[in-house]
C-alpha cells in the first residue's frame, strides 16, 4: 500500500494533537507494511524512519526553514496578524494570506502528484484537503479525507469563517470516503456539510506509550506537593475551543467552598492567555492560580505527574488527545462531555463544559475521596493503553484496500 | 410427582437524587428527587406500577381464583412497601388482596434489602425485626421463611437465620455449589438442625425472566405448552421446582408486547394439566417434604450475573470505601437515637446504591448491560459520598450537643 499523505504539521514542528495524531498513525501504518510520502507544506529539517518527507514549497522558494507561522490551529486572522509583524522577505515566503499559502499547497501538490508514485491519497483537515482534490484530479487515484477538527470546533461556538468552512465542505464533498475521529466529528459532518452518513467511517485515534523516567520529573510545583497542595490542571492552547475560561471559573467555585488547600495549574498558551491571567487576578486566585506557559514533551510530563486531576473542558473537542496522556501518567481526567474522547473512555469523570458547579462537584469528590481517584486513575490508564494506533492504522488499511478495490471497477 | 414452587421479588429502593458537594450541610433530604427520570422514586414507582404491579397483581388474583390450587409467594422489601404506603396505597392494596385468598406465602428478608449481614449481623437483626413487624402491621401475616438480599447465602447466614427461628430459606441453585447434584429438591444447610433449603431452578427460571423475549435464543418463542413440557419431564426425576425471579419480570423487564402477561395467564392451567403436578409455597413445601442432603455453603453466593458472587456490590474500590464508610457510622448513628437520621442511614444501606458503583460492566464493553439511574458508576459513587458526608455532619451535630450538655450539666453541678 503505498500512501500519498497531505499534512500541515510533524512533530517536532507541531503546535498540538493535529501533528502528534499524524506520527501516531503513520508510525503504525508503516509497522502494518504501507509506504508513505507525507507532504508538508513548507521545508524544514525533518526526519523520520518510517516514511518519506516531501515539501510542497522545494524548488519553487528557498530552502531556508520556517516554521513560526505554520500551525495546523492557525485561523485567518490570526495568520493576518502575524504576518503584520514581518519583514517582507519573510512576508513573501508565506504567502499574503493563509488562503494564499492553502492555494499555494493545492497548486504545488499537482507537481507532487505527477511525480510521485501512490495507490491512495489521503490529506488530513482543510488546510490539505485542496491538496487532496488535485492530487486526484491528476491521479484518478481515491481520495480519502480526515477530519481531526471542523470549522465549527475552531470557532468555540461563536460564528464561523466562511472560507474556511467553503474549502472544508468542498473537501469533504469531493472525497471518496471521510474519516471522522469520533462520532462527535461524524455528526458534525453530516448535519452542518450535508454529507451522507455511509460515507463516513469513525476512526478513533490512538495514543502511543512512551518510557517515561518519572524520578528525573523534578519541578518548581514539587515544593507545593510538599506543602500538601492538591493540584489540578489544564493542559491545552489557551483559547476558546478549549474553554479555559471554564477552568478559571471552576477553579474560583472549588476555592471558595473547598476548605483544604488546592492549586490550579493552567499550562499553555494561546490567544486567550492574558485574558485569563487578567481574570484569575480579577478573581483574586493569583496565589492559587498558576501559569506555566506553552509546554513541551517532558515538561508537559512533569505536570502531568504532579497532577492530581487533569481537566479538559473544551467547548467542541472532535477528538482530545491529551486526558490519554495524562492517563498514561496516572493521573485521574476529568473531561467535557463535547469530546469525542468522551466516546472512548469509560473510566473518566464526564459534565457538560457550562456547568461549572458539576465540575467543581467533581473535582471536589476527586480530592476528597482516594477511592475515586485510584480507580479511575489506574482502570483510565488500562483503557487509554488499549486505545492504540495499530486498530486505527488496520481500520485505514481496510478502508484504503475496499476503495481501491472499488476504484479498479468504476 | 413435582411440586411447582414460585416465589417473586418485590423491590424498589429509594434512589438518592441528584446531591452535590454544595448541598452538604444545606439539605438533609435526599430521597426526594423531582421531575419526570429515574431519580424520583415516586416516578419509578409509579411506571413500574402501571407496567407490571398493577397488571400483574390482577392477572395473578384472578389465577388464584380460578384455580384453588395455585400458590404464589412474594418478597417485597421494605423500602418498597414503604414506597407503595406514600405513594402507591392501590398497589399496597392488591398485594393484601392477593394476602387474603390464603393461597399467597409472604417472605421475610431485611426491611432495607441490604447488605447489613456482611458488615453487622446486630444490624442485620434490627432490619429483619423491622420487615417482620411491617407484615405483620400490612399484611396480619407472620412470615416464617427467609430469604436474603440478592439470594446472597452461606453456612453463617443459615446458622444465624435458623436460630432467629425460621423454618426455611431460600437461595441460588448454583452449579458451584450443588455440584452433581440437583437443585429440585429440598435441601438442608450444612449443619442445621430444623431449617430446609429450598433452591433455585435457575435455568428454567431464567427462560422466564431472562430469555422469555430473547430472538437469539433457540428455544424461541416460548409458549405454555412448551414450558409445561420441560416441567413435566422432570416427572420422576425431581421433588421441587423453585421457580424463583424479580416480579418485575412481568411487564418491566419483559415488557407487555412480548406476550408475557398472556404467558403468565395460561402456565397455571397448562402445568395442572399434569396431574402430577402441584403448586406449593415455601412453607408447605418445608412441611411436606424431607431434605435429601445438606448444602455446604463455605462461601458467600447470590443469583446474580454469570458469576454468581457478590462482586455487582462488593468488588471494586468504590463499593468497598462506600460500604465501609456507612457501616462505619453504626455506632455513633444509633447512639443519636434520631429516628429520621437513622431511617436515612439505613435507607443509604439498600443494596441497590453499591450495584449503581459497579464498573466490572466497563470490562466486556456491555455497559448497557445492567440497569443504573446515573449516567455513570462513579456519578452513583460522588452522589453517595456527598449524602454520606452530609449525615456525618449529622451525627457530629448530635454529638456535640450531647457533649454541651453534659458541660453544661457539669457547670451546673459545680455552681
Amino acid at each position: 500500500m503505498k500512501i500519498l499523505m497531505f499534512g500541515w504539521e510533524f512533530p517536532p514542528y507541531n503546535s498540538g494533537g493535529l501533528g502528534v495524531a499524524c506520527e501516531g498513525l503513520t508510525r503504525a501504518l508503516h509497522d502494518e507494511g504501507a509506504i508513505i510520502n507525507f507532504v508538508l507544506p513548507k521545508k524544514v529539517s525533518i526526519e523520520a524512519n518510517h516514511l518519506t518527507f516531501l515539501f510542497a514549497d522545494e524548488n519553487i522558494y528557498s530552502e531556508k526553514f520556517t516554521t513560526g507561522l505554520l500551525n495546523a490551529y492557525i485561523t485567518e486572522k490570526n495568520y493576518n496578524d502575524a504576518l503584520f509583524g514581518l519583514t517582507a522577505e519573510e512576508r513573501m515566503r508565506y504567502g499574503s494570506d493563509l488562503f494564499h499559502q492553502v492555494r499555494m499547497y493545492s497548486f504545488n501538490a499537482k507537481k507532487i502528484a505527477k511525480e510521485t508514485d501512490f495507490d491512495i491519497i489521503h490529506a488530513h483537515d482543510w488546510l490539505t484537503f485542496g491538496a487532496g482534490i488535485n492530487a486526484k484530479k491528476i491521479s484518478g487515484k481515491p481520495f480519502v479525507a480526515h477530519i481531526h477538527n471542523t470549522v465549527f470546533d475552531r470557532g468555540g461556538g461563536v460564528g464561523i469563517n466562511e472560507g474556511e468552512y467553503a474549502i472544508e465542505k468542498e473537501g469533504l464533498t469531493k472525497a471518496d470516503k471521510i474519516i471522522a475521529v469520533s462520532h462527535y466529528t461524524k455528526q458534525k459532518v453530516v448535519k452542518h456539510y450535508g454529507i451522507a452518513p455511509e460515507k463516513i467511517e469513525v476512526i478513533h485515534n490512538g495514543i502511543r506509550e512512551e518510557v517515561i523516567n518519572i524520578e528525573k520529573l523534578e519541578h518548581d510545583i514539587t515544593e507545593f506537593k510538599k506543602h500538601k497542595y492538591k493540584i489540578v490542571s489544564f493542559l491545552g492552547r489557551i483559547t476558546l475551543q478549549k474553554g479555559p475560561d471554564y477552568f478559571v471559573r471552576v477553579a474560583k467555585k472549588v476555592i471558595d467552598i473547598y476548605p483544604k488547600k488546592v492549586l490550579f495549574l493552567m499550562a499553555g498558551s494561546g490567544d486567550m492567555e492574558r485574558q485569563m491571567i487578567r481574570e484569575a487576578s480579577y478573581l483574586g486566585l493569583s496565589d492559587k492560580f498558576i501559569f506555566t506557559g506553552f509546554l513541551r514533551g517532558e515538561e508537559q510530563q512533569k505536570i502531568f505527574h504532579l497532577s492530581d486531576l487533569f481537566v479538559m473542558p473544551s467547548v467542541s473537542e472532535p477528538f482530545g488527545i491529551v486526558p490519554l496522556e495524562a492517563l498514561l501518567m496516572d493521573t485521574p481526567v476529568l473531561i467535557s462531555k463535547q469530546s469525542g474522547v468522551s466516546e472512548v473512555l469509560n473510566h473518566a469523570l464526564k459534565v457538560d463544559f457550562w456547568d461549572i458547579d458539576e465540575m467543581a462537584n467533581k473535582i471536589i469528590s476527586v480530592l476528597e475521596n482516594q477511592s475515586l481517584s485510584k480507580h479511575l486513575a489506574e482502570n483510565g490508564k488500562k483503557e487509554a493503553r488499549f486505545l492504540s494506533w495499530e486498530k486505527a492504522a488496520r481500520k485505514c488499511m481496510v478502508l484504503y484496500e475496499n476503495l481501491i478495490e472499488h476504484n479498479s471497477f468504476s | 410427582m413435582p411440586a411447582i414452587c414460585f416465589y417473586f421479588q418485590v423491590h424498589q429502593p429509594f434512589r438518592v437524587k441528584h446531591y452535590r458537594f454544595f448541598d452538604i450541610g444545606n439539605t438533609h433530604e435526599y430521597f426526594n428527587g423531582e421531575g419526570v427520570g429515574n431519580l424520583n422514586n415516586e416516578w419509578v414507582l409509579n411506571k413500574v406500577a402501571n407496567k407490571c404491579y398493577i397488571p400483574a397483581n390482577k392477572i395473578i388474583l384472578a389465577l388464584l381464583k380460578k384455580h384453588p390450587d395455585f400458590k404464589v409467594s412474594y418478597s417485597i422489601s421494605g423500602v418498597a412497601l414503604e414506597q407503595f404506603e406514600r405513594f402507591a396505597p392501590n398497589v399496597l392494596k392488591s398485594f393484601q388482596d392477593l394476602v387474603k385468598t390464603g393461597q399467597v406465602e409472604l417472605l421475610n428478608e431485611t426491611y432495607y434489602h441490604s447488605l447489613a449481614f456482611i458488615f453487622s449481623r446486630d444490624e442485620f437483626e434490627r432490619q429483619v425485626k423491622k420487615h417482620q413487624e411491617t407484615i405483620e402491621r400490612l399484611f396480619n401475616v407472620k412470615p416464617r421463611v427467609f430469604r436474603h438480599t440478592e439470594l446472597i447465602y452461606n453456612n453463617d447466614l443459615a446458622e444465624a437465620v435458623e436460630k432467629m427461628g425460621f423454618k426455611g430459606i431460600l437461595a441460588e441453585g448454583a452449579d458451584h455449589i450443588l455440584g452433581w447434584k440437583s437443585p429440585d429438591f429440598l435441601y438442608k444447610p450444612k449443619g442445621s438442625t430444623g431449617m430446609s433449603l429450598l433452591l433455585k431452578n435457575y435455568k428454567l427460571s431464567d427462560d422466564i425472566a431472562f430469555r422469555f423475549s430473547s430472538r437469539d435464543w433457540t428455544e424461541f418463542p416460548l409458549t405454555t405448552p412448551k414450558f409445561g413440557q420441560w416441567i413435566s419431564a422432570k416427572n420422576g426425576t425431581s421433588q421441587i421446582i423453585n421457580l424463583f425471579m424479580d416480579y418485575e419480570t412481568f411487564g418491566e423487564h419483559q415488557w407487555e408486547d412480548t406476550g408475557i402477561f398472556h404467558f403468565l395467564e395460561a402456565l397455571p392451567e397448562e402445568l395442572l394439566k399434569n396431574s402430577h403436578n402441584y403448586f406449593v409455597t415455601p412453607s408447605e413445601a418445608i412441611e411436606r417434604l424431607e431434605p435429601i442432603a445438606e448444602i455446604d455453603a463455605p462461601n458467600f453466593y447470590s443469583w446474580a450475573d454469570v458469576e454468581r458472587d457478590l462482586s455487582a456490590w462488593l468488588s471494586n474500590p468504590l463499593q468497598h470505601d462506600a460500604t465501609k464508610k456507612i457501616y462505619e457510622l453504626e455506632h455513633d448513628i444509633l447512639a443519636t437515637k434520631d429516628e429520621k437520621l437513622i431511617h436515612d442511614w439505613r435507607k443509604l444501606q439498600t443494596s441497590d446504591h453499591f450495584y449503581y458503583m459497579c464498573t466490572k460492566w466497563f470490562q466486556d464493553g456491555d455497559v448497557h448491560k445492567y440497569f443504573n439511574p446515573y449516567e455513570t458508576p462513579y456519578d452513583a459513587f460522588i452522589n453517595y459520598m456527598n449524602v454520606l458526608n452530609d449525615i456525618k455532619l449529622r451525627v457530629n451535630n448530635h454529638l456535640e450537643e450531647k457533649y454541651t450538655k453534659i458541660n453544661s450539666k457539669k457547670v451546673d453541678a459545680l455552681l
